[in-house]
């Protein structure tokens, strides 16, 4: 029987099963409910949840036993019919129903929440294990500082990660590069400047760039970012007559994917900075303009240097968002890996090699495949660390003005 | 500024008080400045976003436009049906190859008796003009009603993507020199045949709710299908995770003891907002697809992988709007004799759930652009082409979804198909964008201050 009809049986056995126990609660006391302990609807949904939950959880995991057909479909309705029966049994007019179900009702709410662990767990069981294996294959030293970079499904490939760090690092450093000049003046123009209906014009306007998808910044540094530096640093642009050839050679490079995520970084360096700009006390700019500086003398060397905790905060948040971000580079940084310092060349991140090595049909027991899960656990590592840095520096910032 | 006083002793200046001294002008300056470079990065960072929008517009609006072609084809019984029975059969065994030339051929008369002088003299040099989907359109309209075989009838097919790009302005005649799809005489052609009115530009309904097409179709790609997949996977999403979402955030807000356990969830929650979402594609693919086995590709494992990856989003926004109920309220409830979880399911979810479903939304439009995991769980590369056929189906047999259909446009070799990722962007933010304006009237109809 299909896992629809399945499903479509234990629910309505569970609704009968409400009714059932809710009939059966007011009839055990001749309709008279100030006799009840609980309200009858609860002893319906205790009856419909003694139903359910437990032919869920053994559906679920007859699932992951690879059960199929006539067990599962057997096994799952019996211990829906099980669950109904027993508990229809336990209903009397003396017994605490609604005590029941806020026990179960809290069960699911613990529950609910644990998800969050399992998904850490999750992720990090699955890093582990074929890291593991991907090091039983290739020598851990050679992954961690080869400088090669040339995978080869047939064999023989050398996995070095440090081009792939190298690019990434590059990227990001020139994203913020445009995002933190730009984002701090803003946030700052914006907290301590422009007027209320200003602010809360630009805000929202500045925070449709974090809004849209990174898939349309990919696409963006792709088709017209790239082409468009080409046309300058290209082998046909003005600066070809400094370098020779130009010193662009194709549209997809560190500069193409830095310029356009820094774009994308600009609202989030902006609105982490304007919110902690806001929590410096106003005092402190009182006792400054008292003494006869400007606003913008005030801004320097009083505001930003007792910001300035939370900015690197805010900064290496922003930092940690490049280094973990796909589209951009995948459509707009190159397939090359390359260990260069000229912008204008394309390279490889650690984000990009992930996708190209887990997409299209790789035999996930090769080497080659299975390096991505390195990559993704250097990946999760290093951006866990900076945001663990960021926000512990964030809050201790935070709690030194309340 | 402070240090102005204390040097060797004042001699008396009887300059004005209204007339500004140079260190006042200086000071005054670097002020203006300084502001001067606040107005400025907040111009730069609007000139992005208009730069970006209108990139957007002005490259995506012309894949709404679609040239056709109005063709009389004489359905001939002598190739269509070699037999003469008509019987459907039979019918099926004319692939496109016996239709392809018939249409050309209609194209032709249309040629001849609109008087357009040409080289093109055999209707085999007008493939490159036509669709090679016209062949299976007119193929399946046969297929459908076999009486047809014998008529002329009048077909409006898809001109080929060199013709489109043509007249959008894409192909240009000083490129297609190596072009081996399409000539300068059948550009001229082309011309001629647009002044007859023959070739004319029409809204393109085929691209919002067809099918993708393969490498060499570009005319024909459609985000229908993968609407249809991003449709599915935002309903998994929101099946899954606003009910776990908001009992997390019960918990945590209203049940949980401050102890080792709360304190482990706290920083579960805060990390995840925070992991690259290709890891979240990596977890994806690692437990969802190689553990438990769901089909590759599917809605279904899409729809899992971006729930995880909203929960924490729609977490932290149910957190905020339960904390923003006050709380007596609850100590009314309390008061008048309901328990704990009354007072929360009965009073205090209530008033905050236009918070909730601000959050869920927003949550659920940033799910809808993510592209990233969905790379991973082999969302690429399939080129969805059917429409799935039922409810079950929707969620588990392979789709696409419009983030990556776009990507994949991005990726294939024919300029033609930037044009569709384009026109996809618009489509998708037009969905971004009637979530957030929904979110914002939620909040604005319903927000209570207290």
């Amino acid at each position: 029987m299909p896992v629809f009809w399945i499903f479509v049986i234990v629910l309505a056995l569970t609704g009968a099963g409400f009714v059932m126990g809710r009939s059966r609660a007011l009839s055990s006391v001749d309709g008279d409910r100030r006799r009840l302990h609980s309200l009858p609807s609860y002893a319906g949904a205790l009856v419909a949840m003694s139903a359910f939950l437990p032919a869920l959880v053994l559906f679920v995991l007859l699932l992951a036993l690879n059960a199929t057909g006539m067990i599962l479909t057997v096994a799952t309705l019996l211990a829906t019919l099980i669950g109904l029966a027993l508990s229809l049994r336990l209903v009397s007019p003396e017994f605490r129903a609604r005590n029941a179900v806020e026990t179960g009702v809290r069960g699911l709410l613990i529950a609910a929440a644990s998800v969050a662990i399992l998904t850490t767990v999750g992720i990090v069981l699955s890093l582990i294990f074929n890291t593991v294996e991907f090091f039983n294959l290739y020598p851990i030293k050679e992954f961690f500082f080869g400088l090669n970079w040339t995978p080869s499904f047939g064999g023989g490939s050398e996995l070095g990660m440090l081009p792939l760090l190298w690019g990434t690092l590059y990227i990001s450093f020139i994203a913020l590069l445009v995002a933190v000049p730009i984002g701090l003046y803003a946030a700052v123009y914006l907290s301590e400047y422009a007027s209320h209906p200003v602010r809360s014009a630009i805000k929202p306007l500045l925070e449709i760039l974090a809004g849209i998808p990174t898939i349309v910044y990919g696409l963006f540094a792709l088709l017209t970012v790239g082409p468009f530096l080409m046309s300058i640093f290209g082998p046909n642009g003005p600066t070809a007559a400094i370098a020779e050839n130009g010193w662009m050679h194709a549209g997809t490079a560190v500069m193409t994917a830095g310029l356009v995520m820094g774009i994308m970084l600009i609202p989030f360096v902006s609105s982490l900075s304007d919110d902690i700009i806001n929590a410096v006390p106003q005092s402190l700019r009182d006792g400054s303009y008292g003494l006869g500086a400007t606003k913008s003398e005030t801004i320097k060397q009083v505001i930003l240097p007792a910001a300035l905790p939370g900015i690197v905060g805010a900064i290496l948040l922003a930092a940690s968002r490049a280094i973990g971000e796909t589209m951009i580079v995948v459509l707009g940084a190159g397939a090359a890996a390359r260990l260069s310092l000229n912008p204008f060349d394309a390279m490889t991140t650690v984000t990009a090699k992930i996708v190209s090595q887990l997409t299209g049909d790789a035999d996930f027991a090769s080497p080659e495949a299975l390096v991505a899960f390195s990559l993704a656990m250097t990946l999760f590592v290093i951006t866990l660390g900076l945001n663990i840095f960021a926000l512990w520096i964030v809050r201790k910032y935070r709690e030194q003005y309340e | 500024m402070s240090d102005a006083t204390h040097s060797a002793p004042h001699k008396p200046t009887s300059r004005s008080l209204h007339a500004v001294d140079a260190r006042t002008k200086r000071r005054n300056a670097s002020e203006s400045r300084f502001k001067a470079m606040g107005i400025g990065a907040i111009g730069i960072g609007i000139a992005f976003l208009v730069l970006l929008l209108s990139t957007i517009v002005m490259n995506g609006s012309s894949a709404f436009q679609q040239t056709f072609i109005n063709v009389p084809v004489y359905l001939d019984p002598a190739k269509i049906d070699k037999k003469g029975n008509r019987d459907l059969a039979d019918l099926k065994k004319a692939t496109t190859f016996t239709y392809a030339p018939l249409i050309q051929n209609g194209l032709l008369d249309v040629v001849k008796k609109a008087g357009i002088e040409t080289d093109l003299s055999k209707a085999k040099e007008l493939k490159n003009l036509i669709s090679a989907s016209a062949a299976s359109q007119v193929r399946d309209r046969v297929l459908a009603d076999p009486s047809l075989i014998g008529q002329t009838i009048d077909f409006k097919i898809l001109a080929s993507s060199r013709v489109d790009g043509y007249l959008k302005g894409r192909v240009k005649r000083a490129d297609i020199a190596q072009d081996k799809n399409i000539s300068v005489a059948q550009l001229d052609l082309t011309d001629a045949l647009r002044e007859a009115g023959v070739i004319h530009k029409g809204f393109n309904s085929a691209f919002i709710f067809g099918a993708d097409a393969s490498d060499s179709r570009a005319e024909q790609a459609g985000i229908g299908v993968s609407m249809l997949g991003s449709f599915y996977m935002m309903l998994v999403v929101l099946a899954l995770a606003l009910p776990i979402g908001v009992a997390a955030s019960i918990y945590l807000e209203e049940f949980a003891a401050k102890n080792r356990f709360t304190d482990l969830i706290e920083v579960n929650i805060s990390n995840l907002a925070a992991v690259p979402s290709i890891v979240f594609g990596i977890l994806g693919l690692s437990v969802f697809i190689q553990f438990a086995h769901l089909p590759q590709s599917a809605p279904l494992v899409g729809g899992l992988v971006l729930t995880l990856m909203t929960l924490p989003t729609i977490i932290i926004s149910t957190r905020a709007a339960l904390k923003a109920v006050p709380p007596s309220i609850r100590d009314a409830a309390l008061g008048v004799g309901a328990s704990k979880m009354q007072s929360v399911f009965h009073h205090v979810l209530p008033l905050a759930m236009p918070g909730i479903l601000t959050g869920t939304i927003i949550g659920l439009a940033q799910a809808l652009g993510e592209t990233a995991p969905l790379l991973l769980i082999g969302m690429v590369g399939y080129v969805a082409t059917n429409t799935p056929d039922g409810f079950v189906d929707g969620f588990v047999s392979p789709n696409s979804a419009m983030p990556a259909q776009i990507y994949e446009w991005a990726k294939r070799a024919d300029p033609a198909f930037y044009e569709r990722a384009w026109g996809g962007i618009i489509i998708l933010l037009v969905f971004l964008l009637s979530m957030n304006i929904i979110a914002i009237i939620l909040r604005r109809k319903f927000e209570r201050r207290w």
